[in-house]
C-alpha cells in the first residue's frame, strides 16, 4: 500500500471508512481517566455544598459595592489626606529601607547557595535561610515581629527585608549556577584570587539580573507593604483597614487608587531600566 | 479560470510588493511562481485568497469577484482556495487527523468544529486522502511527531479535503531536503493532474520547477518579467528574474536532473 | 574608556572624569535617601523593645512550646475551607482571566485603541491590590466569611493570570492561525483551532502555579474574617493561645509544602 508501512499492523482503508473518528482522549487509561473525572466533579460538588453564602446579605451588599464602585469616579484625597500621606510615606521608607538591607543581605547568601561557588557546609546553611523565607508569608512574619518588636514600621521593615532575601538569593542562586563557566574559568585561569574570580568572573555574568529581579522586588515590596499596617507593622495598611471599618469608601477609593498609580509607575521604571540593562 | 487585473499591494511602509499584476490561470493548469526573494511572490498568492487585502486590483475566481467579498462570502470562497505553506504550518498540537479535518471548518458549525463531530462523509474524505499520502497509519499521532516530509503532505491532505478548485502553494519544499522535496512535487502535481485542480506553486528552485510544471511566470520587484514555458528560461531570462549571474551550471544541470528523473 | 595622558604617560581609565563624577554623585544620593528612611524607621521606634527581643522571642517560644496537638480536631474544617478558596477562587479567576487576556493580546483583540487599554487596566488593577486588601473590601460589602474569600482570591487572580495568558498568546505561531484562516474558517473557529491548542500548556501551567500561589495567600485571608485557617490564628492571637499558634503555623507551612510539591509534579506532568 504505501512505503511507510511498517512491521506494526494497521487497519487497512477499507477497514476504517465508515468508522467514527474520535480524537484520542488525553488520559490513556480508561479507569483513571473515569476517577479524574467522577473525582473532581465529586469535590467541586462538595466544595460548592460547604460553602454557606447568605444571599440576604450579599444582596443587601450590592448598593454598598455600587456606591464603592462609584466611589472610584469621585475618590477623596482631601478629608483624610494627613493619614493617607503619613502612611504612604511610611511604605515607602519602609519599601526602600528594606529593599537596600534585602538586597545587600541577599548577595553573599546567594554566593553561599550557589553549588558551584560555595563549600557545602556554607551551601546547606544558605539554602535552609532561603527554605525558611519563602515558606513564611510575609502577613504571619510580621504578625510575629510585632508581638516581639512591638507594633511600627520596624518589624515591617524586617519582615520585608526577610523575605526579599528568600525571593533575590534563590533566584540569583540559580542563575549563579547556570551561568557560563568557561568566562568565569578564563579569569581563574590569570591567577586570579577569590575574591578577584568573583569580580571579574562572576559579577559581569549576573549584574544584569540582579538588577532586574531587585527592581521587580522593589515592586512586590511595596505592595506587600501595603498590607502590613493590617497587623500593626506600619504602613498605608492601617489607614485603608480604618477607612473601610468607618465605610468611607472614597477615601478607601483614593488611597487604592494611589498604590496603584505608584505600582504602574515603578513597573513602567523596572521596564525601562530592563531594557537598559539587558 | 482565475484572474489577476491590476493587483497592486502597498504596505503601509511603503514597500510596493505588487505593481498591477496581471494573470489569467486556466482550470487545471499548474504554474510555477519563480523570482528573488523580495519580489512578492508570497504577498501574490496571500492577496488571492486576502490573506494580505490587496490595495487595488481584482481577483476574481470562477466570475466572483474575491476583492470586493464581506466576511461570510470570503470564508465561502476561501474554501475553493486550498492553500499549503513553507514551514508546513500544521497546529503543532492537534492530531494528524484534527489537521487534515480543519480543512472542512468552512463547512460544518462551531460547535460541529469545537466537539470534533465531523460528518461521516468527511471522516471517510480524510482516511482516503491520507491512505493516497500513506499517512493513514499516523491518523491518530501528534502533528509535531511528524517529520517535515510527512508534516508537508498532512498539509496536502488539509488542502485537497477542502475539496477547492485552485491550490495555492507557497515555497512547499523550502524545508525540506532534496529527494523528499521532488517527492512532494510531484505528489502535488500528481494530485492536481488527478482532481483537474490548478495550482500556482511559489518555489525557490528553479530546476525543480521546471521538472514538474507546464508554464513559469517569473516575478521581479512585483512585476511579471516572464510568462512561459519552462523550456524557454534561458540564461537571459533568468538575469532579467534574478540579476546577473552565471546560470550555465543551473541549467545543465537542471537537464542531467531530469535525465535521471526520467530514467527512476 | 578613556586613555588619559599624564606626565607619566597614557593612563587607562574605566570610565571618564564626568561618568566617574556623576557616579559618586548617584551613589551619595542612593545613600542618604536610604538614611533618611532608616532615621524615618529609626523614629517611629521604641528601641527599648527591640533590644529586649531577643528575651520576648525566647519567652513566646517558650510558651508555644509543645505545641496543643489536640487542637487539631478545630482545624479540619478550616483546612477544607481554606482548600475551597484557594481552588474555587483559582477556577473563577481562570473563568474571567481567558477573554480578558483574549481582549489585551495585541494579536486578538477586537480594538488595540479601545479594549486593549482596558483590559490592560483590569489586569494592572487587580494585581496591584492585595488579596487581604481586596478580603477587607468584599467583606464591608458582603459580609465576613468563605464567599468572601473565595471572590477575594479570585479578583486578586485575574490580573495575574491573565498577564501570564496575553503574553503567551502574543508569541503563538502565526502561521498556524494564518493556515486554520485559509480554510475558510470562521473567527471563532481559527480562535478553536488555531489559537487554543497553542496556549493550552501555557494555560494548565499558569493555572497550577497560580493554584500553589493563592493556598498560600488563602491561609491568611481569616485574618481579616474572610474564612479558612486564618479565622483560627486569629483567634489563637488574640487569646494568646501560643501552643494553638505554633500547631496552626505548622499546619500552613505543611499545607504550603504540599502544595508546592502538587504543583511541581503536575506541571513536570504537563511539560
Amino acid at each position: 500500500m504505501n512505503a511507510y508501512a511498517t512491521g506494526e499492523t494497521h487497519p487497512t482503508l477499507n477497514e476504517m471508512l465508515g468508522t467514527r473518528w474520535r480524537r484520542p482522549p488525553l488520559v490513556q487509561r480508561a479507569w483513571l481517566r473515569w476517577v479524574l473525572v467522577i473525582g473532581g466533579i465529586a469535590y467541586l460538588i462538595a466544595a460548592f455544598l460547604s460553602v454557606e453564602v447568605n444571599w440576604t446579605r450579599v444582596y443587601e451588599g450590592l448598593d454598598r459595592g455600587g456606591a464603592f464602585i462609584m466611589a472610584f469616579t469621585q475618590p477623596n484625597f482631601v478629608s483624610r489626606a494627613d493619614a493617607i500621606w503619613d502612611g504612604m510615606l511610611e511604605s515607602i521608607v519602609m519599601t526602600v529601607a528594606s529593599s537596600v538591607v534585602g538586597i545587600l543581605v541577599s548577595i553573599p547568601i546567594a554566593l553561599g547557595a550557589a553549588r558551584n561557588i560555595a563549600p557545602l557546609p556554607i551551601y546547606l546553611i544558605c539554602r535552609g535561610i532561603i527554605a525558611v523565607s519563602r515558606a513564611l508569608q510575609e502577613i504571619i512574619v510580621a504578625i510575629l515581629l510585632v508581638a516581639i518588636f512591638g507594633f511600627g514600621p520596624f518589624a515591617g521593615f524586617v519582615t520585608l527585608s526577610f523575605a526579599t532575601i528568600g525571593f533575590l538569593s534563590k533566584l540569583l542562586a540559580e542563575d549563579i549556577e547556570s551561568m557560563d563557566r568557561s568566562q568565569a574559568e578564563a579569569v581563574r585561569a590569570t591567577g586570579a584570587r577569590w575574591s578577584q574570580w568573583i569580580d571579574y568572573g562572576v559579577k559581569p555574568q549576573v549584574i544584569p539580573r540582579l538588577i532586574g529581579l531587585s527592581i521587580y522586588r522593589v515592586d512586590i515590596n511595596f505592595r506587600e507593604s501595603a498590607i502590613l499596617g493590617l497587623v500593626g507593622a506600619g504602613g498605608i495598611g492601617a489607614t485603608l483597614n480604618t477607612a473601610f471599618d468607618r465605610y468611607e469608601y472614597d477615601t478607601a477609593a483614593a488611597i487604592l487608587l494611589i498604590i496603584i498609580g505608584i505600582v504602574m509607575a515603578l513597573e513602567y521604571i523596572s521596564g525601562i531600566v530592563r531594557a537598559r540593562v539587558q | 479560470m482565475l484572474r489577476l487585473d491590476a493587483l497592486t499591494k502597498t504596505y503601509k511602509t511603503g514597500d510596493q510588493a505588487l505593481k498591477a499584476v496581471t494573470l489569467d490561470v486556466p482550470a487545471g493548469q499548474v504554474l510555477a511562481l519563480i523570482g528573488p526573494s523580495g519580489a512578492g511572490k508570497s504577498t501574490l498568492i496571500r492577496c488571492i485568497n486576502r490573506l494580505v487585502p490587496p490595495t487595488s486590483g481584482t481577483v476574481t475566481l470562477a466570475d466572483v469577484d474575491i476583492t470586493g467579498l464581506g466576511a461570510g462570502a470570503l470564508r465561502r470562497e476561501r474554501r475553493r482556495m486550498g492553500m499549503i505553506f513553507q514551514e508546513y504550518a500544521l497546529v503543532e498540537r492537534l492530531t494528524v487527523m484534527e489537521n487534515v479535518l480543519s480543512g472542512r471548518l468552512g463547512y460544518v458549525g462551531f460547535w460541529r468544529a469545537l466537539t470534533r463531530r465531523f460528518p461521516q462523509k468527511d471522516v471517510d474524505e480524510a482516511f482516503r486522502l491520507l491512505d493516497r499520502v500513506g499517512l493513514l497509519h499516523m491518523a491518530d499521532k501528534r502533528a509535531d511527531q511528524l517529520s517535515g516530509g510527512q508534516r508537508q503532505r498532512v498539509g496536502i491532505c488539509r488542502a485537497l479535503i477542502q475539496d477547492p478548485a485552485l491550490l495555492l502553494v507557497d515555497e512547499p519544499t523550502a524545508s525540506l531536503d532534496p529527494k523528499t522535496s521532488r517527492q512532494i512535487m510531484r505528489l502535488i502535481c500528481e494530485l492536481c493532474a488527478e482532481r483537474g485542480l490548478a495550482a500556482i506553486i511559489n518555489i525557490h528552485d528553479v530546476a525543480l520547477a521546471q521538472m514538474f510544471v507546464a508554464r513559469v511566470i517569473g516575478l521581479r520587484f512585483g512585476e511579471i518579467v516572464y510568462d512561459g514555458a519552462p523550456d524557454g528560461l534561458t540564461p537571459e531570462t533568468l538575469n532579467e528574474i534574478y540579476g546577473e549571474e552565471d546560470w550555465e551550471a543551473t541549467i545543465e544541470k537542471v537537464d542531467e536532473d531530469g535525465t535521471a528523473e526520467a530514467a527512476e | 574608556m578613556p586613555v588619559i595622558e599624564s606626565s607619566e604617560g597614557p593612563v587607562w581609565r574605566l570610565r571618564n572624569r564626568n561618568e566617574t563624577l556623576t557616579r559618586w554623585f548617584v551613589w551619595l544620593l542612593g545613600i542618604a535617601i536610604f538614611l533618611w528612611c532608616w532615621q524615618q524607621i529609626s523614629d517611629a521606634t521604641t528601641w527599648f523593645f527591640v533590644w529586649d527581643a531577643p528575651n520576648i522571642a525566647g519567652d513566646i517560644l517558650g510558651r508555644a512550646t509543645p505545641p496543643r496537638w489536640s487542637y487539631m480536631d478545630n482545624l479540619w474544617w478550616p483546612i477544607w475551607d481554606t482548600l475551597n478558596i484557594a481552588t474555587l477562587g483559582t477556577i473563577g479567576a481562570l473563568i474571567l482571566a481567558v477573554p480578558i487576556a483574549f481582549l489585551a493580546a495585541r494579536n486578538t483583540t477586537p480594538s488595540t485603541l479601545f479594549i486593549r487599554p482596558i483590559a490592560l487596566l483590569i489586569i494592572v488593577a487587580t494585581r496591584s491590590i492585595n488579596s487581604l486588601i481586596w478580603a477587607l473590601l468584599l467583606i464591608a460589602i458582603i459580609g465576613p466569611g468563605v464567599f468572601a474569600g473565595i471572590i477575594a482570591i479570585a479578583i486578586r487572580s485575574i490580573g495575574f493570570c491573565a498577564k501570564l495568558l496575553y503574553e503567551a498568546i502574543e508569541e503563538i505561531d502565526q502561521s498556524q492561525v494564518e493556515a486554520v484562516t485559509a480554510t475558510g474558517a470562521s473567527r471563532w473557529q481559527v480562535m478553536v483551532y488555531g489559537i487554543v491548542p497553542q496556549i493550552m500548556p501555557a494555560f494548565a501551567g499558569i493555572a497550577v502555579f497560580r493554584w500553589d500561589i493563592n493556598i498560600r495567600e488563602s491561609t491568611v485571608l481569616g485574618l481579616v474574617g474572610a474564612g479558612g485557617i486564618g479565622l483560627q490564628l486569629q483567634a489563637s492571637l488574640n487569646t494568646l493561645a501560643w501552643p494553638q499558634v505554633s500547631l496552626i503555623l505548622l499546619v500552613i507551612l505543611a499545607a504550603v509544602v504540599i502544595s508546592e510539591w502538587v504543583s511541581a509534579k503536575v506541571r513536570g506532568a504537563i511539560i
